[in-house]
């Protein structure tokens, strides 16, 4: 792989940009793999990332029925974050966060990680005292939030009305530390650098069955045949449902649509993302000057990747009552994405009642900015057999034993 | 937009009209069941891209649940049915069967 640098640039500026390389090698499937990774998502291709970087395994294909990144990961609104209450959860969305620090220098591939810092309003008393809280239950786990006043809001965000029509702003958890990054690249950063190592990367093969012998997984078949393996890994967000079935258990999960929606761009307005989860909306603005917009989940089972219009509403509405001036711009484009919501809102990382079958799931509507910590966790159970401490706490069996890591109850709506 | 009509009182009702109550048709196990029922019961739903029985409440209309037979890959809905039945009537099925040659009605956990 040529490496990108500034001397990069001017080599193929003299040259006419002939030098150029392909990303990533078109792959066509061998017959056998060590691992193979149903899914190149974010999640897919940093456990991909992880698997041959921490545990030196490399003999991986990444299969993907579509394109890469095309699900998710192209379709969320690029925050991150790690302010959390409960433990477990802190821990993996802070080591992704880390993680995304230095991804650019690690991949040397550009994710344009911008830590603008997030703030999430209060706007009830309700809040105020939830927020403390998480700030305090962060200052343990070592996790950099603070609570903030009005006035400091209205300092960072001048755009903010501070007593909407429905409800003031009381104040904000806020952490510096957190911020937005450029979704596609992150997948395509990962691939880059997993096709360097060797790995395959397979799009438009879609998996139609598991394959297992003994209640121990033996390989998939695509359509573009069979592929054996001795470990299967299923990152497949919205899709794990079905893929659980080919395998031949069930998850506690239901896909859902989510919808996000941008705005024409506009001059510089804001420089932190917002969440205001009582009325429910957040948004940042991107570097091209598009507001990106989300909201809320629709109430029932889809997997169409597209969702209702009243969200749309619901969602632009909330946030035309914290940010008055946006209420004369149009909105460019609108899409969903399937999202796969666990009963306590927090995801899966665990093995499967199917011997050498893994999975990674459930990261619902908030799966972006745990990338790089869940495939460090994911490929650290893969490697192993069995999860490690950042993945244990995730295990498919906690519904069973009632060990729920209730981040539902701590963020009150999607996280 | 979602639209589903109201077996109890006729009323076509949109979505908004409605509130989305998840899987129909579990099986509910009570205190004496074992943990892996109870988590079935609770957590564990089947999620499928394609025919799905759900419970939904008309809840700004007559206030009553009911049950619909939706397909969640292309949003077609094969049709709504009382709620006061442990699995889809015959019509229903019939309806689906049709539209879905080789489609089953399996029970669920």
């Amino acid at each position: 792989m040529k490496r990108y640098s500034a001397f990069a640039i001017a080599r193929e500026a003299l040259r006419h940009h002939t030098g150029w390389e392909r990303a990533w090698r078109k792959a066509t499937p061998k017959k056998k793999y060590d691992v193979v990774i149903v899914g190149a998502g974010g999640h897919g291709l940093a456990t991909a990332y992880y698997l041959g970087k921490n545990h030196g395994i490399k003999n991986v294909a990444i299969l993907e029925k579509g394109w890469l990144g095309g699900g998710n990961t192209g379709r969320n609104t690029t925050i991150i974050r790690s302010n959390y209450l409960q433990d477990p959860s802190a821990a993996i969305y802070e080591k992704a966060r880390s993680l995304y620090e230095t991804m650019s220098q690690d991949l040397n591939y550009n994710v344009m990680f911008s830590p603008r810092g997030v703030m999430m309003l209060a706007q009830t008393h309700h809040e105020v005292r939830g927020y403390e809280r998480t700030a305090h239950a962060n200052s343990l786990q070592g996790v950099e939030t603070q609570f903030i006043g009005p006035e400091k809001v209205k300092e960072l965000c001048p755009i903010i009305r501070l007593d909407g029509p429905r409800y003031p702003v009381l104040g904000a958890l806020y952490q510096p530390r957190g911020g937005t990054a450029r979704h596609d690249a992150v997948a395509w950063g990962y691939a880059r650098a997993c096709s360097d190592m060797g790995m395959d990367i397979i799009q438009q093969c879609e998996v139609t069955a598991v394959r297992s012998d003994a209640g121990k997984v033996r390989g998939v078949t695509t359509t573009m045949g069979d592929i054996d393996c001795d470990k299967l890994a299923i990152v497949v967000a919205g899709n794990s449902g079905v893929l659980a079935d080919m395998a031949g258990f069930r998850l506690p999960i239901e896909s859902v649509a989510l919808q996000a929606l941008v705005s024409e761009p506009i001059k510089p307005a804001m420089d932190v993302v917002i969440m205001a989860n009582t009325v429910h909306g957040y948004m940042s603005q991107s570097d091209k000057g598009e507001m990106v917009i989300g909201g809320g989940t629709d109430g029932y089972n889809n997997y169409t990747q597209r969702g209702s219009f009243h969200h749309v509403e619901e969602t632009v509405r909330a946030l035309i009552e914290t940010f008055p001036m946006l209420s004369r711009l149009k909105m460019l484009r609108q899409w969903g994405g399937i999202v796969d919501i666990t009963g306590d809102r927090s995801p899966i990382i665990s093995k499967t009642p199917l011997g050498g079958c893994f999975i990674n799931c459930g990261w619902g509507t908030g799966g972006f900015k745990a990338i790089p910590g869940s495939g460090w966790a994911t490929a650290e159970m893969i490697a192993q057999g069995a999860p490690g401490p950042l993945a244990s706490a995730f295990g498919l069996e906690r519904f069973r034993e009632g060990r729920f890591i209730d981040e539902s109850v701590a963020a009150g709506v999607a996280h | 937009m979602l639209i589903l009509e109201c077996p109890y009182c006729g009323v076509h009702a949109e979505e908004t009209e409605l509130h989305g109550g998840g899987e129909a048709h579990l099986t509910r196990h009570g205190p004496e069941s074992s943990d892996q029922d109870f988590e079935g019961y609770l957590f564990q739903r089947e999620n499928p891209r394609g025919v799905h029985f759900e419970r939904w409440r008309h809840v700004h209309g007559c206030g009553k649940w009911f049950h619909a037979a939706r397909c969640t890959a292309t949003l077609e809905v094969f049709g709504t049915y009382s709620a006061q039945t442990s699995e889809p009537p015959q019509h229903i099925r019939d309806r689906i069967s049709a539209k879905r040659p080789g489609w089953s009605w399996r029970e669920l956990a």
